[in-house]
């Protein structure tokens, strides 16, 4: 398989500030640095209509009080990007036309959200991405469809059905998630050994 | 006089064979000795009687078994029939495509009556008679594209049309060339096609895709693909990989004539009337090599197009663990001489 990206893998880009006063800004672990950033080049009373969905993951408090004093209209952290996905779904299933989506951090996060989004019919080309921090991959088997989040090896052990599979480029934006195949299945005798590949 | 309809099987005991009459009509795919991809395309007309283009819709001879088939894969995993939302009126424009040019080719087999919403079908083949009313979902079992479908060869995608895009958001896929649905719907034209190597760098699917999005009702058009299966499954998805894929490790040289098909699709491509839709049906032939090599033509071009086939194309389609096995035996069928040009055998 070629190493290159391919067609239907997202791409990322760096957020800045949207004109508009709705501004919700979701992000796990180094994510928050993406907004930090972006708040340097913000207008003054950006933040003060904006709220920051923030799960900080491995980071722990190392972003929380700089988040903070950006001073948002609101702010919410999450234990988990699980814990955080029925009340992002609400609140983007009341948003106003004038919403501006800002996703940043891993692809999983990115993924999720922006298939809450899509869900809640926002517009795609309302909604901004920046990737940042660990490459983890969200994989979806594609035998037994169980999803294995923060996948950094490959071949990776699929947490539901047990079977290794290759994590594939292929990228679905409805599922959130990479496609694994199982990677010995002409010779399930052979198993080749995991290697870190996506940290 | 009707098609003789085959008792066989696509698993299992793989008792699936071709008459010798379907031999001849196989839609055999290499116009040349040798292969790459293009953009193939032609207006989908009718063809010499007898071929697989006779009719616009083929029914052959296993038309029976393969619904048996689909029926065993759809009741063990539901996922491989999927419609988003804004696609019923598509499914009803797929039905009455499907079911007026078999009532058309097949007299005999199929039946359709209209008075105005109120439709008689009959499917002799299948034993199915049936009165619904056209539009209403509660006069039928299934949606309407799954239960046309359910009655219909091949595998169907339905592609809505915006942006100046296509987008794979229904279908029904249990005899496909190792592609998920479940995982591809939603997808564009050049997201679900993103695995494919060599063509997009080639521009084909830039260039398919405007010949596509101008298709016009009543003018289908239609392509060859091609791959090859150990073999005669018709269900050889992602989803069961993990099962059949050690299928490819079983090929001897004593086996092959036996094991190995070559697996040619015939998709066309026509736009629907009513939700100005695209459906794609992809008819799925088998064929094994012992009845391919029957024409000498066929056997002496496809060893040259297997030998010589690019690894990335040999790679993608998987024919990587058995492919010099087969080479050696399809060697034994090529006397070096000339091949006539077109697809016909001999
Ligand atoms: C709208 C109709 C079409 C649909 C739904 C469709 C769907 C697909 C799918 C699902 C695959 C498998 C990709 C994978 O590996 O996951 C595929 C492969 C491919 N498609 Fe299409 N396709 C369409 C039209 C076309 C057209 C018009 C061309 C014209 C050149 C084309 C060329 C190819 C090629 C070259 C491959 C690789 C096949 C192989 O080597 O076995 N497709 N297509």
């Amino acid at each position: 398989m070629a190493v290159k990206s391919i067609i239907s893998r997202p791409v990322y880009g760096t957020l800045s500030p949207q004109p508009g006063s709705d501004h919700l800004l979701i992000a796990d672990a180094e994510g928050a640095a993406a907004i930090l950033d972006l708040a340097k080049s913000a207008p003054a009373d950006f933040f003060a209509e904006a709220e920051i969905v923030f799960i900080p993951r491995d980071t722990g408090e190392k972003y929380i009080a700089a988040l903070k004093a950006l001073q948002p209209a609101r702010f919410y952290e999450g234990p988990s990007i699980a814990a955080a996905l029925p009340r992002l779904r609400q609140r983007l299933s009341t948003a106003h036309m004038g919403l501006r989506l800002y996703l940043t951090g891993t692809e999983g996060l990115i993924g999720q959200a922006m298939q809450a989004a899509l869900e809640a019919g926002i517009d795609h080309k309302s909604i901004q991405t920046e990737q940042r921090g660990s490459l983890a991959r969200r994989v979806q088997c594609v035998h037994c469809k169980g999803i294995t989040e923060d996948v950094t090896t490959q071949p990776a052990r699929c947490s539901h059905c047990g079977l290794m599979l290759l994590v594939r480029d292929h990228y679905s934006r409805r599922i959130a998630a990479f496609q694994g195949v199982c990677i010995n299945a002409e010779d399930p005798s052979q198993v080749p050994p995991m290697e870190e590949m996506f940290k | 006089m009707g098609i003789v309809f085959r008792d066989e099987t696509f698993r299992d005991d793989f008792t699936f064979k071709n008459s010798p009459e379907h031999i001849r009509r196989f839609p055999f795919p290499f116009h040349e000795d040798s292969y790459m991809y293009a953009v193939n395309i032609e207006p989908h007309v009718p063809g010499p009687k007898g071929s697989v283009l006779e009719n616009l819709i083929d029914v052959d001879e296993h038309y029976v078994s393969e619904m048996r088939d689909r029926a065993l894969v759809l009741a063990e995993d539901p996922l491989r029939c999927q419609s988003l939302p804004h696609m019923t009126l598509a499914g009803w424009d797929l039905l009455e495509l499907l079911m007026t040019e078999q009532a058309k080719g097949y007299p005999e087999h199929f039946s359709l009556t209209r008075d105005g919403d109120k439709w008689h079908w009959i499917n002799r083949p299948l034993g199915i008679d049936h009165h619904f009313v056209f539009g209403d979902l509660t006069t039928l079992p299934y949606g309407p594209m799954e239960y046309i479908t359910r009655q219909s060869q091949g595998d169907f995608c339905i592609l809505d049309q915006r942006d100046g895009n296509l987008w794979m958001d229904a279908g029904i896929v249990t005899t496909q060339a190792d592609w998920s649905l479940d995982f591809d719907i939603g997808m564009n034209f050049f997201e679900w096609h993103a695995p494919v190597p060599l063509a997009h760098e080639k521009g084909i699917f830039t260039r398919a895709l405007k010949f596509l999005t101008n298709i016009q009702q009543g003018k289908p058009a239609r392509r060859l693909n091609w791959t090859m299966t150990i073999n005669p499954r018709l269900d050889t998805s992602p989803e069961n990989y993990h099962k059949w894929g050690a299928d490819r490790a079983t090929v001897t040289p004593e086996n092959v004539g036996q094991k190995v098909h070559l697996r040619v699709e015939l998709q066309s491509f026509w736009r629907l009337p009513r939700s100005n839709a695209m459906v794609f049906p992809i008819r799925c032939y088998l064929i094994k090599m012992d009845e391919l090599v029957t024409s000498r033509k066929w056997a002496r071009r496809l060893h040259r197009v297997i030998r010589d086939l690019p690894e990335e194309l040999a790679t993608y389609k998987g024919l990587t663990l058995y492919r010099p096995t087969l080479v050696e035996w399809l060697a034994r069928y090529d006397d070096g001489a000339e091949t006539s040009p077109g697809f016909g055998p001999d």
